[in-house]
């Protein structure tokens, strides 16, 4: 038996074929999560069986919520308590849980929340997406709200991504996301789990009993609203300068740089290496965090940038920003649930080289 | 020739009455004639006597009550609207030695926040929860609530609740009376010194079933909102007694303490259980008549108000 208590999962170190969603269920525990509040939606819902099935024999809590509101509360209720929680939805579930998220931000409290995205808007289906990279990254619900955003594309970088995120989390005392899709959530992979660490003890500021403490986000005076927002910004500030995070693969001599997160890099990576293969110099770069945009990565030679995602055009606008003008962007996306193959991406790179322009849909 | 005795020293004098020590001496925001207050102070009573101060967070919603945080020398924390007993789960299953209590308002708990309020109690949470009906929502200037009875004027039914238009006012506290996770339910008024004791008893006894790990405990607490309802402080209490109590009967509707075997409950029972009819549900009588400042009679000196 492993200090988690886990007994069905083998040593650490061991690989093991494990499904996303539970990957990351497992690391968390590991990583000391103690609490995990959620609501069953398709594709995410096998995290929050795991964690039914394992949190409580680790000690933790597992509570399946009326709602992704009152998830999102009671994980607002576990952190201020000073417990390492977490909560996983999808992006219907996203959308209900920003009010919370953004009290989250206002209250200063850590969690960690991974959203599983699927096709939108409204209900529309329950194949992998991206379409939610604007609600994560621009802000979580009111006010001036970010959490920290990562970007996993494979199982193994999820499950190594768990325990940075809680720490990140209570480093900065903000949310942190996990941008995964349906296709990460569902796919089987084999995995290396980590090492279990005990959760960390409740930091001062909780609410654990016998003191004055208060966790809250209202600010009626404009000015005291003010110098609290400001503080917010300052720690975004130092989360920009100090967590943004790119992968760069082939770019050294790119005649064209790729630039996609999650899902469609991994497929983006398969694109680039054909594009190679047959000559063409194709490079990938990899945004790890969304949120900070790892906006430094670009200040590289590159001719010109491809932008591919599973969304109508959202982070493309990151990278126009990042560029500012100095180098042409194209965007290729696919939409509803659809994975582009390696093969329609290679074609699109090839139209980009051979005719540069602003969309190659 | 007359002598003066004079003790050689003060006689002993023993304090019998003073703020409860987890109620902060600071000034208060609430409006004059205002229950909340009284409320507060029978909340801070209870934890005073049950000795739970080192163990106790407070959760507070959105509304008048917003800033309950600032007047209890306890930990708090401050929920979105509605959400208190969502927090309050949080907190509790992750720390289950706490004692959590919530303090809702009408539109936080019987409107935005009805799905938290009701699985909360259906899960039977070991939470304890003071919901203050004050028929209208005060903080945001005196608009119609679920709570408001038929015929009520507010900013947003400028000539009177109408049921067809407006709906009927929402019960909570016999809905969830009849869900197994509840504990204690009853409903107080503190109109008058003895619904004040009556209201003390009811939240000690709604604190007790959380810490007999019974289930959820709810207290609603009928209160006033001069300023809200055009009246003076003694006017609303009155009107609270006419106008709120027949649509909100008073009592105790569940209490798991007073089952055989057990101590009796700790609340008076002199007030008949509601009647859960559905003829009586849906068409509360007396009908209240409208009320707002240019509707406001001022009460004749002397006149006694009925005491519930």
């Amino acid at each position: 038996m492993t200090a988690t208590g886990t007994t069905a999962m083998p040593p650490a170190g061991a690989r093991v074929l494990m499904k996303g969603n539970e990957a990351i269920a497992e690391a968390a525990i590991r990583a000391g999560c103690r609490a995990y509040f959620g609501y069953p939606i398709t594709p995410q819902t096998e995290l929050a069986e795991y964690m039914a099935r394992h949190l409580p024999r680790a000690g933790g809590v597992f509570l399946q919520a009326e709602s992704e509101v009152a998830a999102i509360n009671m994980v607002y209720g576990a952190a201020g308590a000073g417990v390492r929680v977490m909560t996983s939805t999808s992006s219907p579930g996203f959308s209900l849980m920003l009010e919370g998220l953004s009290y989250l931000v206002g209250a200063r409290l850590p969690c960690v929340v991974v959203n599983v995205m699927r096709g939108g808007p409204g209900l529309g289906n329950i194949a992998p997406a991206q379409s939610d990279y604007s609600a994560m990254t621009r802000a979580l619900g009111h006010g001036d709200s970010h959490g920290i955003v990562l970007a996993p594309a494979t199982v193994q970088e999820a499950v190594d991504l768990v325990r940075p995120a809680f720490e990140l989390a209570e480093r900065y005392r903000l949310p942190v996301l996990m941008a995964a899709d349906g296709l990460l959530g569902q796919m089987m992979e084999p995995v290396v789990l980590p090492d279990p660490v005990p959760p960390p003890p409740p930091p001062p500021w909780a609410t654990t009993g016998g003191g004055r403490r208060r966790i809250s986000s209202i600010y009626l005076q404009p000015e005291d609203l003010e110098a609290h927002v400001r503080d917010l910004v300052v720690v975004y500030e130092a989360i920009a300068r100090d967590e943004a995070q790119a992968e760069a693969y082939r770019l050294d001599d790119a005649e064209i740089g790729v630039v996609a997160y999650g899902t469609a890099a991994r497929i983006a990576r398969a694109a680039v290496d054909r594009a190679r293969h047959e000559g063409l110099r194709a490079g990938l770069l990899r945004p790890l965090t969304l949120w900070p945009f790892p906006k430094g990565a670009f200040a590289r030679p590159v001719p010109r940038w491809l932008v591919v995602e599973l969304s109508a055009g959202q982070m493309v606008d990151d990278v126009r920003l990042a560029v500012a003008g100095q180098t042409p962007v194209a965007w290729y996306g696919r939409l509803g649930g659809v994975v582009p193959t390696p093969v329609e991406l290679l074609a699109a790179i090839r139209r980009v080289v051979r005719e540069p322009g602003e969309v190659v849909a | 020739m007359r002598t003066l005795e004079v003790a050689a020293s003060p006689p002993e004098m023993e304090l019998v009455a003073g703020r409860p020590r987890v109620l902060l001496d600071v000034p208060m925001h609430y409006c004059p004639g205002c229950t909340h207050g009284i409320i507060h102070r029978l909340v801070a009573e209870v934890i005073d006597e049950l000795d739970l101060r080192a163990r106790t967070v407070g959760v507070a919603s959105v509304g008048c009550s917003v800033f309950a945080y600032a007047y209890f020398d306890l930990d708090f924390q401050q929920a979105a609207h509605g959400r208190a007993p969502a927090v309050a789960t949080g907190i509790k299953r992750v720390r289950p030695d706490l004692v959590v209590f919530t303090y809702q308002g009408d539109g936080d708990l019987a409107a935005i926040g009805t799905a938290e309020i009701v699985h909360a109690a259906a899960r039977g949470e070991r939470l304890t929860v003071i919901f203050v009906n004050n028929a209208l929502y005060g903080m945001t200037g005196g608009q119609m609530a679920p709570t408001s009875p038929a015929g009520m004027r507010t900013t947003t039914t400028p000539d009177g609740r109408q049921a067809r238009a407006h709906g009927y006012p929402l019960r909570i506290t016999e809905m969830l009376a009849g869900f197994e996770g509840v504990a204690y339910a009853a409903r107080v008024a503190v109109t008058s010194v003895a619904g004040v004791v009556r209201a003390k008893k009811a939240i000690r006894a709604a604190f007790q079933a959380q810490l007999d790990d019974r289930g959820l405990g709810i207290v609603e607490v009928l209160s006033t909102c001069p300023v809200g309802w055009g009246l003076d402080p003694v006017d609303a209490l009155r009107w609270c007694e006419t106008h709120m109590v027949p649509v909100f009967p008073l009592g105790v509707f569940k209490d798991t303490a007073a089952r055989p075997g057990h101590a009796p409950a700790p609340t008076g029972r002199q007030l008949p259980r509601a009647d859960p009819s559905p003829a009586r549900m849906l068409h509360p009588a007396p009908v209240p008549a409208p009320i707002g400042r240019q509707h406001t009679a001022p009460a004749p000196a002397g006149v006694r108000t009925r005491r519930p």
